[in-house]
């Protein structure tokens, strides 16, 4: 039998979901269902006067509307789950229907529930919310202003929480031979996953029990922080997330939409649902990035890079979402160094409120935006000290014999080779040919760019020690039980909760590599409280890294077990029973052997068991990750700039990514180009934006520009392999890695394209507009 | 989202539809591929009481030649107006404008009609049939006018169509032999809206431009011909001087929105003349 591991395996999951067959939690229908629609503000800011609910409540087939007051006293504050340690955190009350304020527009005031969805979307217009109208902050550097509006009254500057990393890098800066300094808007972006978000609600009388589907990316932390605001114990609270279409890190969060279905369907004992519309998921499901960056390198006049000092404002919007303030913090500031052996760093980040929608995880979440800022650096140093940025990078990267290699903020990079993977993107782009041939067509009116990213980022998110550590309220570990059938079938339960990515492929491949069955034999169970002991979920490239390594544990306690029954059998010691290819033989008489099913078998039959061997065939193991993983690799962005539209067009696309040991190619290069577009979708195409009074002016995909494939060209992808030394199967995690990687390479690639007309930098998007008006600004073409 | 709650009539002849509107003009839509109205009801920026389905008025679709030109019904979808082969004989340039309208799903449930009635001041079809100098017939209550499409569009979303009126057909004169024709589109990455279409089609004979015509889509309130562009073109050798001085010449030509830095302008310029050099090179 050919390997498992390593091969391009279709999904599993697919056969169901492509022929409409998936679980969606809009797909749940329950006898006696009724239907949620919310009151939302149209206000960024305001006072709630009065509430009105009496024409509403007046329409046929409404069954209930409640407001903020009548939760107000039942349902706990929506919490946020992250709290940055030594950062003077101030928690931002949430309650889940607002009673006293509105504080971005979106915010729920009340709930209407009827016998259809229409009915109740209906009654909602009809719900009269008396509003005083109060002025509106966006940005977050004017949120700190003196005198701005304030998000939350007791909240002094609006600053939520002032985080520090590293030590002073002043007296490096001081005497530095170059000091480049710059400041770089990461706009806001709309995460847009295909399934909106939704949440249906059971009560059972009899047992007092609720059942919750939802889409989430972690049903027990859903389980964790719904069990605390509605006041039902975890045990007597399940929570089911079957198939979920897509998230991106915006279905981390517990939402006030999903607490107010399940203390409704509680209070009327009715099944309610409630789905989110495609105008809802833009203005309340989280954003992501928003930060205002002050970014200063120093280092001498040779190309040698010695500090990186950041300071950001980091927009968080109206609440503290549940992973919030963990993004800009731990997952941004302790990586702005990348992958440079820059000895000295330090990092400031005010997280900031105002009247928007609430922030959190987007893919990459905070790795993308120190990415970013680094990598845009290197480019700047580069031009300031007359250096070519990729002569720069060679300079300046981690040496391949430094590993494992200590940052300046004591992040551990636990192994890489960043040459490695730079020297094979330089044999797919004839880097030199590229700068004759740019010099050329300058000459004739063309502008070409060639631009870099040889970055690093942290996943595998990641040992427990350290998440308690760095403020989280919650474990990183993850859980895997292998159970065998007594035919030598297996189910996995996994408390990691794919949505997407793929992993009931990816973990049968596992198992079916280490246990010698053939993919089909097993079924991989994940996303449901009632069937998985506990689990912390898939976000942060965790879910092979973690989820995969507690399965190989698991996978060893059933072959241990297994191995003793076959010895039983074949009459020999454990220690002359080999194990290959799901067979036992006794070594040395390889014609002697006992299947693993015939092992599975026994071990259920329990007719003739070693002594003292408990019956059954299952491994259950905790994976508690000693380091996190730390995925690398060379980006290369090649564009043309048409100067007479500012038109970018992404000529040729070069990802070399090392990802460690790779188990599914297909999946693998899935995830690198979902992630690339994300990327390259920032920088080019996507931005939410706000009016002055907090209007989102970007809430459809009318004007929100999300990428479409015909807008790409064939990504060039490779692989270099270097194994994460401390993960059982040497992966490294891949969810991210594009979206990190791409959105500097892009960037890089326009202003080099740019550099003739005197342009070092653009705010991003890069829209043909802004580009062109650039270059009219310096006097049209040169 | 959900609309609120309208009435649906499914209408059976001409005369049907305009008795309906005129029972309560104000309150009552015409609904042809819905793709224009439905979202605004859904998003509850349009309220209707009643909306009046055409699509089994058989006299409102269809394709036929009339007096040296087609006639096409209203509810011709745009999918039909790209593969009509008497269309694409008789005005290749109005095929190919539809070609490029939106997606599949959008050209195969979208309409000429809606899409002239709704006059979406980004619009593809507008532009080619400005420059096809189409004419249209309006049937109201027991009357039938003709428009010409240029005194059509009064502004964004405004016509001159009266509230109990109904557009029937587009009358379309055959372009003249051997022209040559191409519609160019910026299509915003949101949308797929044009930022700027530009229909164009040019004659030449003997070396000099005989006729020619231009019409801009999207870049202004309303869809407007590039007069200014077509008399600096008009007799003159179709050289690449020309095309620039036309080009120069096509902003001025109509109003633009959202100009005040100067790039729809500047689009103006470069799409006119890429538009005229993909003519000039036997592209269009």
């Amino acid at each position: 039998m050919a390997d498992v591991i390593g091969s391009a395996l279709k999904r599993h999951e697919d056969i169901r979901l492509i022929r409409g067959k998936g679980q969606y939690t809009d797909d749940m229908k329950i006898p006696g269902m009724v239907y949620a629609s919310m009151v939302r503000s149209p206000y960024a800011h305001a006072r709630i006067v009065a509430v009105d609910t009496a024409e509403a409540r007046r329409v046929p087939g409404v069954q209930a509307v409640f407001t903020g007051r009548d939760l107000k006293d039942e349902v706990g504050m929506v919490p946020t789950a992250w709290i940055p340690p030594d950062s003077d955190m101030k928690m931002t009350p949430h309650p889940a229907l607002a009673y006293d304020f509105v504080r971005y527009a979106g915010d729920a005031v009340a709930v209407v529930i009827a016998d259809t969805p229409y009915i109740a979307q209906d009654a909602a217009d009809l719900v009269r919310v008396e509003y005083d109208a109060m002025p509106a902050v966006t940005n977050p550097r004017d949120a700190a202003k003196e005198g701005a509006p304030l998000v939350h009254e007791d909240i002094a500057g609006n600053v939520a929480f002032h985080w520090k990393a590293g030590v002073s890098v002043d007296e490096v800066f001081n005497k530095a031979e170059v000091v480049v300094r710059h400041e770089f808007r990461q706009q806001r972006l709309v995460p847009s996953a295909m399934e909106p978000r939704a949440a249906v609600a059971q009560w059972n009388a009899a047992t007092d029990e609720l059942t919750v589907w939802v889409t989430t990316q972690n049903p027990h932390i859903h389980r964790l922080l719904m069990s605390g605001m509605l006041g039902i114990p975890e045990h007597k609270l399940r929570v089911v997330a079957i198939d979920v279409g897509g998230a991106f890190g915006s279905k981390i969060a517990c939402y006030p939409d999903e607490v107010v279905v399940s203390w409704a369907a509680r209070k009327l004992n009715r099944p309610v649902k409630w789905t989110e519309t495609r105008s809802e998921n833009f203005t309340v499901t989280t954003h992501g990035r928003d930060h205002v960056e002050e970014v200063e390198v120093a280092g001498t006049k040779d190309g040698h890079i010695q500090a990186i000092r950041v300071k950001a404002y980091a927009n968080l919007g109206a609440y503290l979402s549940t992973a919030a303030p963990g993004v800009p913090t731990i997952l941004f500031g302790l990586i702005v160094n990348g992958a440079y052996a820059i000895p000295h760093a330090s990092a400031e980040v005010f997280g900031m409120l105002t009247h928007t929608t609430p922030v959190d995880a987007y893919r990459g979440a905070g790795r993308p935006e120190a990415t970013f800022l680094v990598e845009r650096m290197v480019d700047l140093y580069s031009e300031a000290v007359g250096m070519d940025p990729l002569a720069v990078r060679k300079i300046n990267l981690i040496p391949a014999d430094a590993f494992p290699y200590t940052n300046p903020f004591t992040l551990q990079y636990d192994s890489g080779n960043y040459q490695g993977a730079l020297a094979k993107a330089l044999e797919m782009v004839d880097y030199q040919q590229f700068r004759k041939e740019q010099d050329n067509l300058r000459k004739q009116g063309k502008y070409v760019g060639i631009g870099f990213s040889t970055y690093v980022e942290m996943c595998g998110l990641g040992p427990s020690e350290v998440a308690g550590a760095v403020g989280f309220q919650g474990g990183l570990w993850e859980s895997a039980t292998v159970r065998v059938h007594p035919t030598g079938k297996v189910t996995v339960f996994t408390g990691a909760s794919p949505h997407g990515q793929g992993e009931e492929t990816t973990f049968a491949q596992i198992v079916a590599q280490e246990l010698g069955l053939p993919p089909e034999d097993i079924e991989v169970v994940h996303g449901d409280t009632a069937k998985i002991a506990m689990g912390w979920g898939t976000y942060g490239s965790r879910t092979t890294v973690v989820g995969g390594a507690a399965i190989h544990m698991a996978d060893q306690k059933v072959i241990e077990k297994a191995r003793k029954i076959a010895a039983h059998k074949l009459e020999v010691g454990e220690d002359d029973v080999a194990f290959e290819q799901g067979l036992f033989s006794v070594k040395g008489l390889p014609a002697r052997t006992v299947t693993f099913q015939e092992a599975a078998l026994d071990a259920y039959l329990a007719w003739s068991l070693p002594k003292g061997m408990e019956p059954a065939l299952e491994g259950t193991a905790f994976y508690n990750p000693e380091n996190f993983t730390y995925p690398f690799g060379t980006h290369i962005a090649m564009v043309s700039v048409d100067p007479e539209t500012g038109d970018i067009e992404l000529m040729r696309y070069v990802a070399v990514d090392d990802v460690g040991i790779v188990i599914n190619p297909m999946l693998v290069e899935g995830q690198i180009h979902g992630g690339l577009v994300q990327g390259i979708g920032q920088a080019l195409y996507e931005g939410a934006e706000y009016d002055d009074q907090g209007q989102l002016l970007t809430g459809s995909f009318l004007d929100y520009a999300m990428p479409k494939a015909r807008f790409f060209p064939k990504f060039e992808t490779a692989h270099t392999v270097t194994p994460s030394p401390h993960n059982p199967l040497g992966v490294k995690g891949v969810g991210e890695t594009g979206a990190i990687a791409s959105t500097p390479a892009i960037v890089n690639a326009v202003m080099d394209a740019l550099a003739p007309f005197g342009i070092h930098d653009l705010p991003m998007p890069l829209t043909p507009r802004k580009v062109w008006q650039a270059i009219a600004a310096k006097g049209g073409t040169h | 989202m959900y609309t609120a709650p309208f009435d649906y009539r499914r209408a059976h002849d001409t005369q049907e539809v305009v008795t309906w509107l005129q029972e309560d003009p104000d309150n009552t839509k015409i609904i042809a591929g819905g793709h224009s109205l439905l979202p605004l009801m859904k998003l509850r920026l349009a309220s209707v009481a009643r909306l009046v389905d055409i699509s089994q008025v058989a006299e409102l679709q269809g394709i036929r030649e009339d007096m040296g030109g087609l006639r096409i019904g209203a509810f011709t979808r745009h999918a039909q107006l790209a593969k009509d082969p008497a269309v694409r004989e008789a005005a290749p340039l109005l095929a190919s404008a539809a070609a490029v309208i939106g997606d599949m799903q959008v050209r195969n449930r979208g309409t000429i009609g809606g899409s002239l009635c709704h006059a979406d001041p980004a619009a593809d079809l507008p532009a080619a049939l400005l420059a096809l100098n189409a004419e249209l017939v309006i049937a109201g209550p027991g009357t039938e006018r003709r428009e010409s499409l240029d005194a059509f569009f009064l502004a964004p979303f405004i016509t001159t169509l009266a509230a109990d009126e109904v557009l029937t057909a587009i009358v379309v004169p055959r372009m003249v032999p051997g022209a040559k024709s191409t519609y160019l589109k910026r299509p915003h990455p949101a949308s797929g809206y044009p930022v700027i279409g530009v229909a164009a089609w040019v004659s030449v004979s003997g070396g000099r431009v005989e006729d020619c015509r231009i019409a801009l889509t999207g870049i202004g309130p309303v869809p407007f011909r590039a007069a200014r562009s077509e008399q600096v073109l008009t007799g003159r050798a179709f050289s690449r001087e020309a095309i620039a001085e036309a080009a120069r010449e096509a902003a001025g030509s109509g109003t633009l929105e959202d100009d005040e830095d100067g790039y729809k302008s500047q689009l103006c310029q470069v799409y006119v003349s890429r538009a005229l050099g993909d003519i000039a090179q036997g592209a269009g």
